[in-house]
């Protein structure tokens, strides 16, 4: 097996359109969350989303090209785009036919749909857009990624609802380790602001009428977001090789299924998956410093998660930082496992430990260190990114310091 | 007081949607008594909203554990309902 070095990333989310404005807005525990302005709230009973702001497609896009790209592809491509050229890939006609691209969407291109959908039921119109289809489908990123830079390997999208991502990075990362492929982009996107998505989240009840509060007692529910992020998978010797900056390793990945509930989680399976991660690292829970939660800010979520944590980790549990990310930007669902694999990665760079921001109370059932609301100065070697997704899918990742 | 009819109307949508007889639903059963967990509060709340034609609030749903707690809430949103009505008629 070959061991796996991180060498780009790109991210576009409510905290920034670059992993740039990303990183400093995790370190500053900003807070990427505000009134949805993509639809009329007047017809929902939750109010505040983590939206990309000021997005204008045409700084990205030739405007017949954006036409065809629902929004959650367009995140897609720019966070690819930044993540081949941070890491300098030269995507020489070998590479290309090599790479492999693997997208994470839970929704896909939502937002398309329910145009068409408004069109025929509101509207009453008897036609639609003939691209409303392509714009909708959920592998749209990752074949609007391959066309953007030429890739002509194995590609294809995972839709695991929020654990998407988090399977996407760990695949390709499989793929690289095991020596399928020299390199993998890996990631995911979504955007979830269209009103027919945004009922159907109100009326399961889980999103706060507030803000996302993860593992504090005052916490009521999740806070919607969107945005994208690619992170490039290389050989670790080619990465070294080749003289680039490494952000870190992917040293496991871990997978389970709780077999259990359609939405209320199980913190055996939740466990399963982190174990899993960690043989899979060779790595003793004892070396893990820093958890990336899942942390979605829902009552049942959190506690749960929390006892999943120490049952994993022990007595260590008291040692270990961990801090929900999602807390400023947002739950974006299939992007979720990219953009936590980005921030616990750039903490393990950066010697920095993102907060869980809006923290307000104790919670005896969440009773972690949770670092709340200010991010903390540690040099950790080792953290772990959890995903768990509705259906009970759960992914997690091991990173490690370069 | 709620009228018999509001409980009898709460109670038979609570049967209904946990597939049990009207007779197995008293006013004082809980959501415990009834063995229904998160997912099966969501789904009653919606058919309770569908039933009554009203807008069950997120944060006032999560305090109701109880078939006396449903029918009061329904009743509550009921009354504001017309009174709503009344003012904007």
């Amino acid at each position: 097996m070959h061991r796996v070095a991180i060498t780009g990333l790109g991210v576009i989310c409510a905290l920034g359109k670059t992993t740039k404005d990303f990183w400093a807005s995790l370190q500053q525990g900003s807070v990427g969350i505000g009134p949805i302005t993509a639809v009329d709230r007047s017809f929902l009973r939750f109010q505040n989303g983590a939206e990309v702001r000021d997005y204008n497609p045409l700084e990205y896009f030739e405007p017949k090209q954006s036409d065809l790209m629902d929004r959650f592809a367009q995140f897609a491509v720019i966070a690819a785009k930044e993540a081949v050229k941070d890491a300098r890939l030269d995507l020489t006609p070998e590479l290309c036919s090599s790479a492999a691209v693997i997208t994470g969407a839970c929704a896909g291109g939502q937002s398309s749909e329910d145009q068409g959908f408004y069109d025929i039921y509101r509207a009453n119109r008897n036609r639609v857009h003939p691209m409303t289809i392509p714009k909708t489908m959920a592998n749209a990123g990752a074949s609007l990624i391959c066309m953007e830079l030429g890739i002509t390997g194995a590609a294809f999208t995972i839709s695991t609802a929020c654990s998407s991502a988090a399977h996407a990075v760990g695949l390709g990362y499989s793929m690289v380790a095991s020596g399928a492929v020299p390199v993998a982009l890996v990631g995911g996107s979504e955007a979830p602001f269209s009103l027919g998505l945004l009922k159907a989240w109100e009326a399961l009840r889980v999103v706060s009428a507030g803000t996302c509060r993860p593992f504090s007692k005052d916490r009521s529910g999740m806070i919607l977001g969107e945005g994208g992020a690619v992170l490039v998978l290389e050989r670790l010797d080619q990465a070294r090789a080749r003289g680039i900056k490494i952000y870190g390793e992917i040293a496991g990945f871990g997978m389970s299924s709780d077999a259990c509930h359609i939405t209320h989680p199980s913190p055996d399976g939740a466990a399963s998956a982190m174990q899993r991660a960690l043989a899979n690292a060779e790595t003793a829970p004892e070396q893990v410093g820093y958890i990336n939660a899942h942390g979605t800010g829902t009552e049942v979520n959190d506690s749960t998660e929390t006892a999943a944590i120490r049952k994993v980790f022990g007595a260590h549990a008291e040692k270990l930082a961990v801090s929900s990310t999602k807390s400023m930007h947002g739950h974006t669902l299939g992007a979720a496992g990219a953009l936590e694999a980005a921030a616990s990665v750039l903490a393990l760079h950066h010697g920095v430990l993102p907060p869980t921001a809006n923290y307000t109370t104790p919670d005896p059932a969440c009773d972690l260190d949770v670092i709340p609301n200010t991010a903390r100065t540690a040099q950790v070697d080792c953290c772990l990114s959890n995903s768990f997704a509705f259906g009970g899918l759960n992914a997690a990742l091991v990173f490690k310091r370069a | 007081m709620p009228s018999d009819e509001l409980i009898q109307r709460v109670r038979s949508v609570v049967a209904k949607n946990k597939g049990v007889p009207v007779d197995a639903v008293s006013l004082d059963s809980t959501f415990e008594d009834l063995g229904m967990d998160s997912l099966d509060a969501v789904n009653l709340l919606f058919a309770l909203e569908e039933e009554f034609d009203v807008s069950i609030p997120d944060h006032e749903a999560r305090t109701i554990n109880s078939v006396r707690g449903m029918v009061t809430g329904v009743e509550t949103l009921l009354t504001k309902k017309s009174t709503d009505a009344g003012t904007s008629g």
